[in-house]
């Protein structure tokens, strides 16, 4: 037993090299959102092609759905905006978008532009609602179900992946 | 070395120089010193999660901006700091907390160094330990105690040391 007592510095480097490997690997920026599992906050926000038409958190209950934070001056927004016009095209649940911290010709202007996935965009500009939904890195994607309640939570452009792997799975599980 | 260069790089050493001392705290957008201290107070503690390695009272970022605005908001409805506190813990979690609170997901990052630090210090004594029980023919005697000059030490033939 103490002939491999040489082998602990060994062992020891494996360790703290699977540790170093595994912190390279995870991603500073995507911090766990504490709101997963709780109700999603209430917003009373108008709608961006409507200012005279407000939609609230109230009126989705009933509904799985889907909420897209985006802008026109994001840029990652614009990358992952392709595969939310292909999504919104399956139909799955109600897509909404939550402008957030645009201008509403700007907005509107992006949407003309790169195709409207969203049943409705909220038009967040002051980013309060943004705010009381934890978002800091636009674009970020929550999925809330029947009850209200936020499911999931993706920071960062959508890949096809995570719509194959996380998403479409939850939609399924919540009975979509 | 071309004056010209040695010019170039001291213009750039002074503009980065300039840029430093114009880099300072965002400025106040309230008229009310002792609120803008209290929130600087409490937004100095908290992390931004756009730029992570400032605190929201440091950073530009829009965010940032808006988590400052919010903060006066809360204090002019009369909140404590502790609420301030964690009305930002429930949207963005004890990430944004600078001094994170002891839980089970954290102890390690607490207790972590000086759980290193101890085992350093046991494995240290442990090895000293044995070596004051050693006997002396254990060691290698000093090279100064064989009389010879420092050069030959580096050649093993030279010396008639068994390598």
């Amino acid at each position: 037993m103490k002939r491999l007592w040489f082998l602990i510095p060994l062992a020891a480097f494996f360790v703290l090299a699977a540790v170093l490997a595994v912190a390279l690997k995870l991603d500073p920026r995507e911090v766990p959102s504490p709101l997963i599992d709780k109700p999603a906050p209430k917003f009373a926000l108008q709608r961006l092609d409507d200012a005279g038409k407000t939609i609230r958190l109230d009126d989705l209950r009933g509904k799985v759905w889907m909420l897209n934070v985006w802008a026109s001056w994001c840029v990652a927004c614009r990358e992952e905006h392709p595969l939310l016009v292909e999504f919104a095209k399956k139909r799955v649940v109600p897509l909404l978008g939550l402008n957030y911290k645009d201008k509403r010709e700007d907005a509107s202007a992006w949407l003309a532009r790169f195709g409207n996935p969203y049943d409705a965009s909220l038009f967040d500009d002051e980013g309060r609602v943004g705010i009381d939904f934890g978002v800091y890195g636009v674009p970020e994607t929550f999925v809330i179900d029947q009850n209200g309640v936020i499911r999931m939570k993706h920071i960062g452009p959508l890949t096809p992946e995570v719509i194959a792997t996380k998403i479409e799975p939850l939609l399924k599980k919540l009975d979509a | 070395m071309p004056e010209a260069f040695v010019k170039t790089v001291g213009a750039i050493l002074l503009a980065l120089c300039a840029a430093g001392a114009l880099a300072k705290e965002a400025a106040p957008e309230s008229a009310d010193p002792a609120l803008e201290a209290r929130m600087t107070r409490i937004t100095a503690e908290l992390r931004c999660l756009v730029c992570q390695n400032q605190t929201i009272a440091d950073s530009n970022a829009s965010l940032a901006i808006d988590l400052r605005r919010e903060t006066r908001e809360l204090l002019r409805q009369g909140k404590s700091d502790r609420e301030v506190v964690d009305y930002m813990t429930a949207r963005y979690g004890d990430f944004v907390l600078y001094r994170p609170p002891l839980k089970a997901t954290t102890a390690l990052l607490w207790f972590g160094p000086a759980a290193m630090l101890a085992v350093g210090a046991a494995v240290l004594l442990l090895v000293l330990r044995r070596r004051t029980k050693m006997a002396a023919d254990a060691f290698e005697p000093d090279e100064d105690d064989e009389g010879e000059q420092p050069d030959a030490a580096a050649d093993p033939a030279a010396t008639g040391r068994n390598p």
